[in-house]
């Protein structure tokens, strides 16, 4: 079953939280739904599950438009940020509870209830807590007993609010990889909101990505991540660098630095950046043709990489991450002045940043 | 909180002996000893003239009429607090706040003050009292009016349990439910009303002692007619004015039963009504 | 981030929900609220304040007032004094006592009323020690004051209670280690706290006393100038079919009525004052 949504505009008061907004998901692909807090993620997912009415545009299920129906009848799996588990309920009841529920002529027996509950608990790997109340599970299990939950009316269709917003760090690094093999074993079309943008390059076949409202870039992880569109893609996707200045006859003067940028062959001078990711940033000890010198301020160990932050000369500071091998070559020391290369500058023209609607 | 008991925080012993008693003092005083006189009053006569004052045919009329009262006004009021909570806990929309606190009012209004309106409403020069009269309806000095009195003054006792309880426990249970396929009675009766059954209950055992015992409202719309429109608190006034101290105090007896079953009822779910506010 | 509560067409039930609670609202509270109102309005200003500056109405609203704002302040620290005890201490029995405190809400008000008459009478339990020590409570300003401390009470404890157990024992413990007494420890750090507590109980008591009746009608003794308080005096005032008389009475404490319920929905907005029961 393939979601599609098209010219989606919704607005709370003054404030417009969704403008526009077109995307697709087709049958049995993983999607995620990326974005700050405010952009307007949540507001789609819940419209997509009829939670809540767009303003203007409409959601279509397989081609069929969604608009007039009610969230019961769109057959859809959802999984609340928060769980909304039934908190009176047993985890089995609570995974039993929309079977049991159908109208009369639909509703399985007692015995097929039992026997699907079993299955889906099995599959979420929980079998065991069956008679347990939410309030006596950890976060991670209610989080797998709201997915049995919604995998139990055999939904068309999947949504996910923040998924693992309220889990630990560890417990949501395996929560992921589980919901990333169990997509593929059951291959349900989903859709997911998120603001960590390393769960949706880890998870996601496709990432949309959304600010203020409208959908930035649209596309599998690698492409967002090595051809952004926009510095906001580039700068949400990754640790950046930026060096202002502007471009002119073909070429970007950033500064010290100074690149190629044959997309500006005019004379007449236009303001515009260049974003550099902290890992694409050289540090040594000798001058080269182009870059500058930097003092060394402070490094700090992050996993395997060491993150380094350096101080221009009246400019602002610098985030360099180096691996644990570069590091060790260098062997930099605080109050240290080093000379900086930008390996891979992306410029972009400068355009004045919409002021936010809020 | 055992911590408090062994902890410097509460002052020198001697501080905390002299609190504590002087607390049970006024328990004593101002609780305990009210409670042992009514019952001290009540058999000052012996267990005969007890007997004898509460089976009286004009207290058991008293205790049929404050009966029927109850059953009418309780029920009403519990549906009303049912829909307040819906639509003021679980939903915002403008003039929401202002909803709720007249839904407090009349808990400020003087009772007398409530009797009274309904005599200016419905009394024999009030704004529908010739239209009653013509239609053969009495309301003041009958038992509608009675009725009415009691509603009035019970009116918050359920809403005001639900509506917080409602809105802290949220809707997102209430829209799994949908998104699962539940219609709205199912939501309701499967998820809604068991996250906040004891909170009912207990507004409708506070709406219940009060509709039994009220006495300022009531009395103003009553007539006080004997055997017909006396409730027990009217009764229990009927007799201490006739100078039948102890026929009073036996009545009495009734309604200060119905007030310790409540108070051990309040105290047996309190603490599950604290659990649905988590 | 949780969502305080959905729009009205996602759930179900929105419409006849709101729709039954302001009909019931209309009927039962602002409908006869209005006329009352409307009555006042229709009557000429220099009427009503004849009315109200007549001295036998005029001394009613000075005995209610000062009885009531007197009786509040009573309460307030009574109820604090309770309220910290069955917090602080481990007293045996506490959930017993803890249960009656509720009693002045769970009593009906003419048990209350006749209960405390026979305790203060000059020959009651009481009253007798009292009056040979030449201070005679009941039929005097001081019985009615009496029972407006017993209705009181509960309004301060249910106030502060929460309050008091919410208080991190913490920052007792760091005012201690910077060398704070108990004395300052609760001048300077739990009083502050404790402020909107205490005085969303003293609002909620002076508004009760304020309408009181059934409580205060047997032990006041009602002397016309003396005892009578402004509920008793309105409800002589409609058993003559004086109604603008009882209309004029009934607006004064309507008014004031309003104006507290207004100043506890501050003072909890101030403090974190759980709404009371009343």
């Amino acid at each position: 079953m393939s979601i599609e949504v098209l010219g989606v505009t919704k607005s709370f008061g003054s404030f417009t939280a969704l403008r526009d907004v077109s995307l697709t998901v087709a049958d049995g692909e993983l999607v995620a739904l990326l974005g700050p807090s405010g952009s307007g993620k949540t507001s789609l997912l819940r419209i997509i599950a009829g939670l809540e009415r767009a303003d203007r545009g409409s959601v279509l299920f397989h081609g069929t438009d969604v608009g007039p129906r009610d969230p019961r009848e769109r057959r859809i799996g959802f999984v609340f940020q928060h769980y909304a588990l039934f908190r009176r309920m047993t985890v089995f009841e609570n995974v039993a509870f929309g079977m049991r529920v159908k109208p009369r002529g639909e509703r399985p027996s007692e015995e097929e209830v039992r026997r699907r509950v079993g299955d889906l608990l099995k599959l979420v790997q929980l079998d065991w807590l069956g008679d347990r109340l939410p309030g006596e599970l950890s976060g991670g299990q209610r989080q797998r007993v709201a997915l049995a939950r919604a995998l139990a009316v055999e939904p068309r269709v999947l949504l996910l609010d923040e998924p693992f917003g309220s889990l630990d760090a560890r417990v949501r690094q395996e929560l992921r990889r589980w919901l990333r093999r169990l997509h593929d074993e059951i291959r349900l079309t989903s859709l997911f909101v998120t603001h960590d943008q390393e769960e949706a390059l880890e998870v996601a076949d496709r990432i949309v990505l959304l600010n203020q409202g409208r959908v930035v870039q649209d596309g599998p992880p690698e492409e967002l991540f090595e051809r952004p569109t926009s510095p906001f893609v580039l700068d949400f996707l990754g640790n950046v660098n930026i060096f202002h200045g502007r471009v002119e006859n073909g070429r970007a003067l950033l500064g010290p630095l100074s690149v190629a940028y044959p997309d500006h062959p005019h004379a007449e001078p236009a303001p515009a950046a260049g974003y550099a990711r902290s890992y694409e940033i050289d540090l040594s000890r000798e001058a080269g043709d182009t870059g500058f010198w930097a003092s060394l301020t402070r490094v700090g160990i992050a996993g395997a990489l060491l993150r380094l932050e350096l101080l221009p000369d009246g400019a602002a500071p610098l985030k360099v991450e180096l691996t644990r091998e570069r590091f060790e070559a260098l062997r930099p020391v605080p109050g240290e002045r080093l000379w900086v290369v930008p390996r891979n500058l992306r410029v972009f023209l400068e355009t004045p940043v919409p002021p936010r609607a809020q | 909180m055992d911590a408090y008991a062994l902890s410097p925080r509460s002052g020198s012993r001697a501080v905390r002996l002299l609190l504590g008693a002087a607390a049970l003092a006024v328990l004593g005083l101002f609780l305990v000893v009210p409670l042992a006189a009514v019952f001290a009053e009540a058999f000052r006569n012996g267990a005969a003239a007890y007997l004898a004052s509460v089976r009286h045919p004009d207290a058991l009329a008293a205790l049929r009429l404050t009966l029927l009262v109850a059953a009418i006004a309780v029920p009403l009021n519990v549906a009303f607090g049912l829909a307040a909570g819906w639509a003021l806990g679980k939903f915002r929309f403008p003039g929401r706040s202002v909803l709720l606190a007249l839904v407090d009012l009349p808990f400020a209004v003087s009772p007398v003050v409530a009797g009274m309106v309904l005599v200016l409403v419905f009394g024999r020069t009030g704004l529908l009292g010739p239209w009653l009269a013509a239609h053969a309806f009495p309301v003041v000095f009958a038992v509608p009016g009675i009725v009415l009195a009691t509603v009035f003054v019970t009116f918050p006792f359920v809403a005001r349990e639900l509506v917080p309880l409602m809105q802290a426990t949220g809707s997102e249970e209430e829209e799994a439910a949908r998104v699962l396929g539940a219609g709205f009675l199912t939501t309701f009766l499967r998820v809604t009303l068991p996250n906040v059954k004891w909170a009912l209950l207990y507004g409708t055992i506070l709406c219940t002692a009060r509709a039994v015992g009220e006495f300022g409202a009531v009395s103003v719309v009553s007539g006080h007619i004997r055997g017909r429109t006396n409730t027990l608190p009217l009764h229990v006034e009927v007799l201490y004015d006739e100078y039948d101290f102890q026929g009073a105090f036996a009545v009495a007896t009734l309604l200060t039963g119905v007030a310790l079953v409540t108070l051990v009822l309040q105290a047996l779910l309190g603490r599950r009504r604290r659990e649905e506010r988590r | 981030m949780k969502r305080p509560a959905v729009e009205p067409r996602i759930l179900p039930g929105f419409g006849p929900a709101l729709g039954f609670t302001l009909l019931w609202l209309s009927v039962v509270v602002l409908a006869p609220l209005a006329a009352l109102v409307l009555s006042a309005l229709r009557m000429p200003p220099a009427e009503i304040a004849r009315i109200v500056a007549a001295p036998r109405v005029a001394a009613s609203i000075r005995l209610t007032f000062g009885l009531a704002l007197a009786s509040a302040a009573v309460a307030a620290l009574l109820g604090l004094l309770l309220a910290w005890v069955l917090v602080r201490h481990r007293l045996p029995g506490r959930r017993l006592l803890d249960a009656l405190i509720d009693l002045p809400f769970a009593l009906p008000t003419a048990v209350a009323g006749i209960a405390l008459t026979t305790l203060y009478a000059p020959n009651g339990w009481l009253g007798r020690p009292l009056a040979a020590l030449g201070v005679p409570v009941a039929f005097t300003p001081l019985g009615i004051g009496v029972a407006l401390v017993f209705l009181g009470i509960p309004f301060a404890v249910r106030t502060l209670e929460p309050v008091l157990e919410s208080l991190d024992p913490e920052v007792e413990d760091a005012a201690t280690s910077l060398g704070a007494t108990a004395g300052q420890t609760f001048r300077r750090v739990l009083f502050p706290e404790l402020l909107p507590a205490l005085a969303t109980g003293f609002s909620l008591a002076f508004a009760r006393g304020l309408g009181e009746y059934g409580s205060v009608v047997f032990i006041s003794g009602n002397m016309p100038m003396r005892t009578e308080v402004a509920p008793l005096l309105i409800m002589t005032r409609l058993e003559q079919y004086d109604y603008a008389g009882a209309t004029a009475l009934a607006a004064v404490l309507l008014v004031a009525s309003f104006l507290l319920l207004l100043a506890v929905n501050r003072l909890q907005a101030w403090g974190v004052g759980p709404a009371a029961r009343g």
